[in-house]
């Protein structure tokens, strides 16, 4: 590493003079002629809302951290740090709109009522993703990268074809969310989604959550210019947004998920983030970063810049932390013992849902396992 | 009964699933005022407008991957791939995605999805315009793959294609497109069955697509010389008829599996081992292979040798009537 790049990467980038900031790290409201409108809308309830969003989704986070550690997951995809985005952009979605996630989309399945437990099975082994997408409209995490931004958009296309956009009615247009990071915009599939997208002028928002890493590589590995500025190639408006301050995310994405399903089309936010633990159970990422870089995002964290401006702008007392605390806990104890108690699926369900009609290669492969494993019966365990 | 090309056979059937079913769409390049490069979908944009008949950028990844979402919003897209060989662009989607969600989902989600390729040689094309690109698909758990021969076939089959839940690789042979038949007034069989196209008795001829005619007139030459050829047309790739295999394999003891993509692991080798492990008693000669070379597809002033033709297949008979 030469002593620029050294340099660089202690005082990492503070987002630039274009990034939407509504709360600064310091937990201070500060101004934005665009966005001070939907803020302001933003009542104490609600902000208190995300923190408890935020603080759950971090506890359940570190629980699967922890059931990985001790060798209860396969793997976890750790979301540290990325709360704020997260949680701003899901509670910016309404009912009807649709999420495509990445694998580390924990706190927006939180947001979108989605059962954190579907989200252990899935690392577990369990299955490869059972919840149903249709649900709570949060699709399976998928793990080809950027992969998802082009169902979304067909997904859009869809609701297109629905006539559920720009029709006036709040209940009835819809709106796709796609879920991508930094990583990803490297991806031939993002850029045709972005083609897809524009030229169809489809109600997909892209929401890139710039976490500084793909895995090893630093952003400079992956873009010669930043990530929101790519929408204008593409037709569309893009906009970076502080991903740590979760005010400022959720006004963002409110705003351009009202412009979507308003049939205003495709836009991508660019929310500035940092991934604060590795990229899975599997990394050390102390091979190719240094901790000083930690330390600045440190203290960036979403959570505490929400807790500062709770008990000193709106008056919060310090009671509310406290149970929000407590109820965190219970969350992820009683999230860990249903972990320990998944049962493992049965060998032949291997073969149920490959097809949805009758397979003849499943029905003969399945009696075939049957068979062989019914043949042990009766033998020495 | 009426009589149509194998093209006009596919733009019928087609339009005949876009009127039953409003969720019918079709996606592709050039598909819409063109009509197709091959002009399977003539006509369709005009009469179902461009919201059911999308030309789409020119991105095969992009074209697939937004079928499945259109797939997830509740339509039904029936995609297609310009030619053979543009198909791996989008190769990513197919094995990752369409063939899998359904079982990752653990049945929430279906994805009726048709991806339809005209496939294979014999036009005089540039390179990537005339490969035979099934194995990859068959290949994969998920996934169905059929191929029609015949203008009856094509109109019958893809409107079942299209009616049925699981995502199917639809093969057009492109060389066939041109050639007239009868079409019936309804399905004749289910879209999974092979359908025993010339009973014989010596030597069993399996072939689908566009080696179904040159194995019929292999046939015919054959039976002038006094051998007996039972001309199978597989028609679903995956999954095999298998029963209607082995009852044929049974009865004559020779077959000969044709195909025009390179044997190497290709439908040949699955249909070999199959046959000889289901029907070992009853052969009276190893199962032989008719297919191109394990070569890229050559330049098409060499296509001529590298397919097969009716006397490759003639050869073929002529070393298992040796047994």
């Amino acid at each position: 590493m030469g002593e620029q790049e050294r340099q660089r990467r202690i005082e990492p980038s503070d987002g630039g003079p274009d990034m939407v900031q509504l709360v600064t790290p310091e937990g201070e409201r500060v101004s934005h002629p665009e966005y001070d409108a939907i803020a302001d809308e933003v009542t104490t309830q609600e902000l208190q809302g995300f923190y408890r969003d935020m603080v759950i989704v971090r506890r359940c986070d570190n629980e699967a951290t922890a059931l990985q550690r001790q060798g209860e997951l396969g793997l976890w995809v750790p979301s540290l740090g990325q709360e704020a985005a997260q949680v701003g952009s899901g509670r910016a979605m309404r009912t009807q709109d649709f999420a495509f996630p990445t694998y580390r989309e924990h706190g927006v399945a939180w947001c979108r009522g989605v059962d954190p437990l579907n989200l252990l099975a899935m690392f577990r082994g369990v299955h490869n993703g059972g919840w149903n997408s249709f649900e709570k409209n949060f699709h399976l995490y998928t793990i080809i990268i950027g992969a998802q931004t082009l169902h979304a958009t067909g997904y859009a296309m869809g609701i297109q074809r629905d006539h559920a956009v720009g029709s006036g009615d709040p209940d009835r247009d819809a709106a796709v969310i796609a879920y991508f990071g930094d990583g990803a915009s490297a991806q031939g599939d993002v850029g045709e989604a972005f083609v897809f997208a524009g030229v169809n002028n489809a109600p997909v928002v892209f929401f890139c959550q710039n976490n500084q890493w793909a895995i090893s590589e630093p952003n400079e590995r992956q873009m010669r210019i930043p990530i929101y500025l790519r929408a204008k190639g593409y037709g569309f408006p893009g906009t970076r947004v502080d991903g740590n301050d979760v005010l400022a995310t959720y006004a963002v994405t409110k705003r351009f998920l009202d412009d979507a399903r308003d049939g205003q089309g495709p836009a991508l936010i660019e929310a500035f983030t940092y991934r604060m633990g590795a990229h899975t159970t599997s990394d050390d990422p102390t091979k190719y970063r240094v901790s000083a870089e930690v330390e600045v995002w440190k203290l960036r964290d979403p959570i505490a810049r929400l807790r500062n401006l709770l008990a000193r702008a709106h008056g919060v007392p310090q009671s509310f932390f406290e149970e929000v605390d407590a109820e965190a806990a219970e969350v992820g104890t009683d999230l860990r013992a249903r972990c320990l108690a998944l049962p493992d699926p049965s060998p032949a369900s291997m073969f149920d849902h490959v097809y949805a009609e009758p397979h003849p290669v499943m029905d003969r492969e399945r009696a075939e396992l049957t068979a062989y494993l019914s043949s042990f019966e009766g033998a020495h365990a | 009964m009426s009589t149509m090309t194998m093209a006009k056979a596919l733009n019928s059937g087609l339009r005949a699933a876009m009127e039953k079913d409003p969720k019918v769409l079709l996606m592709g390049e050039d598909i819409g005022k063109l009509g197709g490069v091959f002009r399977i979908t003539e006509g369709l944009q005009k009469d179902f407008g461009e919201d059911r008949v999308i030309d789409t950028p020119l991105a095969e990844a992009g074209i697939v991957a937004t079928a499945i979402g259109m797939a997830l919003r509740g339509y039904r897209p029936v995609v297609e791939i310009q030619f053979d060989g543009f198909v791996y662009p989008a190769f990513d989607h197919i094995v990752s995605q369409v063939a899998k969600l359904h079982a990752r989902s653990l049945g929430n989600v279906t994805l009726p999805m048709v991806i339809r390729i005209p496939v294979g040689g014999g036009i005089g094309a540039v390179e990537h315009h005339s490969e035979s690109n099934e194995a990859y698909f068959a290949h994969t758990a998920g996934l169905r793959v059929i191929s029609c021969s015949n203008p009856n076939d094509a109109f019958w089959m893809i409107q079942q294609a299209i009616e049925c839940p699981d995502p199917i690789i639809f093969y057009e042979p492109k060389r066939r497109y041109w050639d007239k038949g009868e079409v019936a007034e309804a399905p004749e069989r289910d879209l999974f069955s092979a359908n025993v196209i010339r009973p014989g008795s010596d030597v069993t001829v399996l072939a689908y697509g566009p080696m179904v005619r040159s194995c019929l007139q292999a046939a015919q030459a054959a039976e002038e010389e006094g051998i007996s050829i039972e001309v199978i047309d597989l028609r679903s790739l995956s999954p095999l008829d298998t029963e209607a295999i082995f009852a044929s394999v049974r009865k004559t003891g020779r077959c000969v599996v044709v195909h025009e993509a390179a044997t190497f692991l290709g439908l040949g080798a699955e249909l070999a081992a199959q046959i000889q492990q289901e029907c070992f008693y009853s052969l009276e000669a190893p199962v032989l292979r008719v297919g191109g070379y394990n070569v890229p597809y050559p330049p098409s002033r060499l296509e001529e040798d590298f397919l097969p033709d009716l006397d490759r297949v003639l050869d073929a008979v002529d070393r298992l009537m040796q047994h």
